[in-house]
């Protein structure tokens, strides 16, 4: 037998971290194990992107932009706003089958379970993403800067993608099931990512709506993103973005952390 | 709390009388104590006052119907859930103020299998290695252990998902069991498990017990705490309502049961009327069949015959039994399990 005296250990920030890893690689076990669970995260923007390019992009103008330049950053905006929903139906499964129960009776640390869930999400994104350039340059969209300012917008959205996953952790812990949890997070992504700059610029639409559009965190993301692969200037827009993105993760993050400590 | 003696009788205080008897052996507290806890969930009192203590190394069975609190009270001492009044300590350390180190040595198989149904068997058990802070090696050797030990060996690299009921149960007790923790609880460990696999089952706990394992044990089936359990606490909506060993219990009902089964409803009428004022009649379900408790003695059951031989009445079938642990829960709580 172990001596238990050898286990009992402080949980230190290197356990933490450790635990963190370990449930990031079960769930990315998780995801290979349901690569249906990616396409399906897939198949929605792509579908945007025929619509919007090839239905009513001929009807939406933007100043001094082809349209298809216009549109990819609102696309990968929604890819990973619609993707982040499956963090709140993951946790909520989690919740259900009892699993988060046994590992609140484990030595593990307990923000380990959201860190390890965001985490396997963020890469998650990363494929979902690239998938998304390929769809775009396939359509006809050119980057109309340098690659490293287009590195730099695909890891500003990465960094998005990762903030909403938070906003849905939360969403998941409060749900008593994997379907009220979906239902749930839809009216929020969907009014997140329409009333937006993402399709459309928010200059058409009536001043009430335009009011909340341009002050909430998808406009400043795929602003930012625009300015980044469309050229112009780029620093106000990046600030704002990173600002939203650092604060919805803080709230975010210690309202899903508090919750956690919480369910039952 | 009101308790068994040895001779049946009731005592009040009884957790002091235990108490001494333990201090007498020796000076090691129990493994489990809880005292006094409650939890109510808006207006259910799924935990109203409960106390009993576990002494290392021994079983305690958790017995009562459903919603009697028995998760309720596993989540509390597996530190999943506060208690909303009391106290309760495992291995010494406070379940509330010292939660972290109470993980470190208990194990938990809640009352249906959480285990990563995506995952491989023995991913499932690395994974719960790695979180007990085992080395990547320990985690890995251990999972290999464990799979053979519950037969699960062939099954390991499969996906759960792909598991029989009893298999996915049989992971589940093996995830708990993967740090070697010295204080185990199982929320009802065999529900829903064909007889055999159930047996396979409490062989497995036999050989941890005999390890020196401490545990705790929900059930609902009474022949698992019979054949389990050291001593047997029963609740019934969030109270405890008896505790002891097996035979305590059985003995704390006083009585011997006489069946009989007769040829037509007529006369297994005739019998009821006849037995009515002997004792205390149960179970006539059917309509043929009748059931008396009777005081225990020779004498009762002289009693009976003869009163149905008088009246010319004969059964077909004639039985007397001692009482079961089934008896004793039916006259607690007013209800039958399984
Ligand atoms: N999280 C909860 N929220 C609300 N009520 C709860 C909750 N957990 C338990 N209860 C209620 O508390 C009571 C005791 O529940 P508990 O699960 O402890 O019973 P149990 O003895 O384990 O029953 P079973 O044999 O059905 O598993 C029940 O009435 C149940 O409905
Ligand atoms: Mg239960």
């Amino acid at each position: 037998m172990v001596p238990a005296r050898a286990r009992v250990r402080r949980l230190t920030l290197g356990w933490t971290v450790r635990d963190s890893l370990t449930v990031t690689k079960r769930n990315l076990l998780t995801l290979t194990r349901n690569p249906e669970l990616v396409v399906f995260a897939t198949i929605q923007p792509v579908l945007f992107v025929l619509m919007f390019r090839y239905v009513f992009g001929g009807a939406i103008q933007v100043p001094g932009e082809d349209y298809v330049n216009f549109l990819m950053p609102g696309i990968w905006a929604q890819a990973v706003v619609f993707g982040a929903v499956s963090t709140a139906v993951g946790l909520a499964e989690d919740l259900q089958s009892g699993l988060i129960e046994r590992f609140r009776s484990l030595p593990m640390a307990p923000s380990a379970v959201l860190v390890g869930r965001t985490n396997a999400d963020l890469v998650r994104d990363v494929f979902v993403i690239a998938l998304m350039c390929v769809v775009g340059f396939l359509v006809g969209f050119r980057n109309q800067t340098d690659a490293l300012a287009f590195l730099a917008a695909l890891l500003l959205m990465l960094a998005f993608g990762y903030s909403m996953a938070w906003v849905f952790a939360v969403f998941g812990l409060r749900a008593p099931n994997a379907e009220t949890a979906q239902a749930a997070a839809f009216p929020v992504m969907a009014v997140l990512v329409f009333a937006s700059s993402a399709f459309v610029p928010t200059e058409t639409m009536p001043g009430w709506l335009q009011v909340f559009a341009d002050h909430q965190p998808v406009t400043a993301v795929v602003d930012a993103v625009r300015a980044l692969v469309l050229g112009g200037p780029t620093a106000s827009y990046v600030v704002t973005a990173v600002a939203w993105i650092v604060g919805i993760v803080v709230v975010f993050g210690t309202l899903a952390v508090v919750r956690y400590r919480r369910v039952t | 709390m009101e308790c068994m003696t040895e001779n049946g009788g009731y005592a009040a205080g009884c957790r002091e009388n235990r108490r001494d008897r333990a201090t007498m052996q020796s000076v090691i507290p129990d493994a489990i104590e809880v005292d006094d806890i409650a939890k109510q969930f808006g207006e259910v009192r799924a935990l109203d006052g409960v106390s009993f203590g576990v002494a290392r190394g021994t079983v305690l069975g958790l017995l009562g119907p459903n919603g009697a609190g028995k998760t309720t009270a596993v989540r509390i001492l597996t530190t999943t859930m506060r208690p909303d009044r009391g106290r309760a300590s495992v291995l010494g350390l406070d379940v509330d103020h010292d939660a972290q180190r109470v993980r470190e040595s208990i194990g938990l198989a809640g009352q249906y299998a959480a285990v990563d149904e995506s995952l491989t068997g023995s991913e499932n058990l690395w994974m719960m290695g790695r979180l007990t802070h085992l080395s990547q090696s320990a985690s890995r050797s251990r999972s290999k252990e464990l799979l053979v030990r519950f037969g699960l060996d062939d099954a390991g690299d499969r996906q759960v998902k792909t598991y029989s009921g009893g298999m996915r149960r049989r992971l589940d007790l093996a995830a708990a069991l993967v740090h070697r923790p010295s204080v185990l609880f199982l929320d009802e460990p065999t529900t829903g498990l064909d007889p055999r696999s159930r047996r396979g089952l409490w062989d497995v706990i036999g050989e941890l017990v005999a390890d020196g394992t401490t545990l705790l044990l929900t059930t609902q089936y009474l022949e698992e705490a019979d054949r389990l359990a050291d001593r047997i606490v029963v609740i019934d909506q969030g109270q405890v309502i008896a505790e002891g060993t097996s035979a305590q219990l059985k003995a704390r009902i006083g009585t011997t049961i006489i069946e009989a089964v007769f040829a037509d409803p007529a006369s297994a009428e005739g019998a009821r009327t006849l037995l009515a004022p002997l004792g205390e009649l149960t179970d006539a379900d059917d309509g043929r069949a009748l059931s008396l408790q009777v005081n225990t003695g020779p004498r009762s059951i002289m009693d009976a015959v003869g009163a149905l031989e008088r009246a010319a009445i004969e059964p077909l079938t004639l039985a007397v039994r001692e009482p079961t642990l089934d008896d004793v829960f039916l006259r607690l709580t007013g209800q039958r399990v399984e």
